[in-house]
């Protein structure tokens, strides 16, 4: 048994501390290199991706509402992985291919843009009628009236929701292993690998993971505050 | 100022509008009152072209829309410029502050330097009793507070018609006096307004002309005295009862 092992060995104890240590610094390694990146990078071009979708389903062009829709659909309806796998192992058989990185960056881009576009689709929805009114009346164009008073209301209302898909996209981040990109967890399988120490490498990866996300809940608190001024707190 | 012909609005199958002719002088306050579903919203906001009249032509300071045919968004967007709304729920831009509200359409819009459109919004909520209160949000602002800073928002633009959709409809009874008393001063001074309320005692004391609308037609029209002491038209006559009744409940 493990745990009795731990108690009853004080030199497997030792040699686990031994590895949780040098192990500690390449796990890091890899989410500075590329859970990190993958999600910041992932996230912003997820968010542009939404916002476009977004307007596309909200706008009065069959076409956009269509091409939003049948996006939509595709992303939300087949698994990450196997979207993953055909990015990365099936797109060469037809004479394109990826790097993990560019492959893993694409997949969540597409992913985020998806299911964030129904969150600020939503959002933008929430909106009073009488503010395009109010701006359209002060003789906004639908840009200026989307940038400067639609936009900024709809962002807070969305920061909640949009705080769940960043935070799924960290931990989605760990799918980048199957595609051979050497982020967090592809470190704990190959560190695990070779000393068989899964329960260790895997229970580490997965801590750093969780303080990852528990300081995101926090600037997302933050945040929240920031976008609250405007609003009563009756 | 306001030259009107024909006006017609549908949605759908419901003819709200059948057909309005107005023609409102520089420097004149014309208020619209009649019972509610009469059409007097529709008609205002089809002047600001918040509702695309469906038919009929309407002109603003030389400014011409022909709604026979639909109108290019920048035809539109030109209209609009002429005249600016006070709503009936003030419509206030929550995120900003009552300066940056009365700022946004100057800089935004017209493209006027910061510092040009800020003193000027500054006059203008000094105008309107909110020099304390510039730099509060909308929802630390009461109703009438909200709705005076409607009224410099829409200012700050210098329209040529000010537009008034019940804009004391939403208020407290405590707060109605001094949102009046803004629109009062504003006619005093020359400003062309049209104005929907139900407020009769502003009609009587500010209006040049007084509108009564029902079922999507100009009823009746005449100076306060002719509509309120010797309305022609019966439907006029009940709809002044019932509010009068209202008054002695």
């Amino acid at each position: 048994m493990y745990l009795n092992s731990i108690f009853t060995n004080p030199e497997r104890l030792e040699r686990l501390l031994d590895i949780a240590q040098s192990s500690f610094l390449p796990l890091l390694e890899g989410a500075i290199q590329y859970t990190i990146p993958l999600t910041l990078i992932s996230f912003t071009i997820g968010l542009i991706l939404a916002t476009l979708t977004a307007l596309a389903r909200i706008s009065t062009v069959k076409f956009f509402q269509i091409i939003a829709r049948i996006y939509v659909s595709i992303i939300r309806g087949t698994p990450l992985l196997v979207q993953l796998s055909i990015l990365f192992y099936g797109l060469p058989t037809v004479g394109i291919t990826l790097e993990p990185f560019t492959a893993a960056i694409l997949g969540f881009s597409l992913n985020v843009g998806a299911y964030a576009s129904e969150v600020i689709r939503a959002a933008i929805l929430s909106i009073p009628k009488g503010q395009w009114e109010a701006a359209n009346t002060i003789g906004m164009s639908y840009s200026q009236a989307l940038k400067r008073i639609i936009l900024p209301q709809a962002s807070r209302v969305s920061i909640p929701p949009l705080s769940n898909t960043f935070i799924s996209l960290v931990k989605d981040t760990s799918l980048a292993s199957f595609i051979l990109v050497t982020e967090m967890f592809r470190r704990a399988q190959e560190i695990a690998a070779f000393n068989y120490e899964f329960l260790l490498l895997y229970s580490q990866a997965g801590l750093l993971y969780w303080i990852f996300c528990f300081l995101l809940s926090l600037v997302q608190g933050r945040l929240e505050n920031r976008f609250d001024r405007y609003v009563s707190k009756a | 100022m306001i030259a009107i012909n024909n006006l017609h609005k549908s949605f759908g199958d419901l003819e709200v509008l059948k057909g309005i002719d107005l023609n409102v002088e520089k420097g004149q306050a014309v208020v619209v009152i009649g019972p509610s579903g009469s059409g007097k919203t529709t008609f205002l906001r089809c002047l600001n072209i918040l509702e695309t009249p469906t038919a009929g032509t309407v002109a603003i300071d030389g400014h011409m829309a022909d709604f026979s045919k639909s109108l290019p968004k920048k035809q539109i967007m030109e209209f609009r410029k002429q005249s600016a709304m006070v709503f009936q729920h003030y419509n206030l831009f929550p995120h900003m502050t009552a300066l940056e509200n009365v700022m946004e359409g100057p800089v935004t819009v017209q493209k006027i330097d910061r510092a040009e459109a800020r003193a000027k919004a500054e006059e203008l909520l000094t105008k309107v009793g909110l020099k304390e209160k510039m730099n509060e949000y909308p929802f630390q602002l009461s109703g009438g507070q909200q709705q005076r800073v409607g009224i410099a928002r829409a200012l700050a633009l210098e329209p040529k018609v000010m537009l008034f959709d019940e804009p004391t409809s939403a208020l407290d009874p405590e707060l109605v006096g001094e949102v009046l008393q803004v629109m009062k001063e504003l006619a005093l001074e020359g400003m062309t307004m049209v104005v929907v309320t139900h407020e009769m005692r502003f009609a009587k004391g500010v209006a040049d002309e007084v509108l009564f609308m029902d079922a999507g037609r100009i009823i009746e029209r005449g100076t306060p005295q002719q509509i309120f002491d010797h309305p022609k038209e019966e439907r006029t006559k009940q709809f002044l009862n019932l509010i009068q009744n209202a008054d002695t409940i």
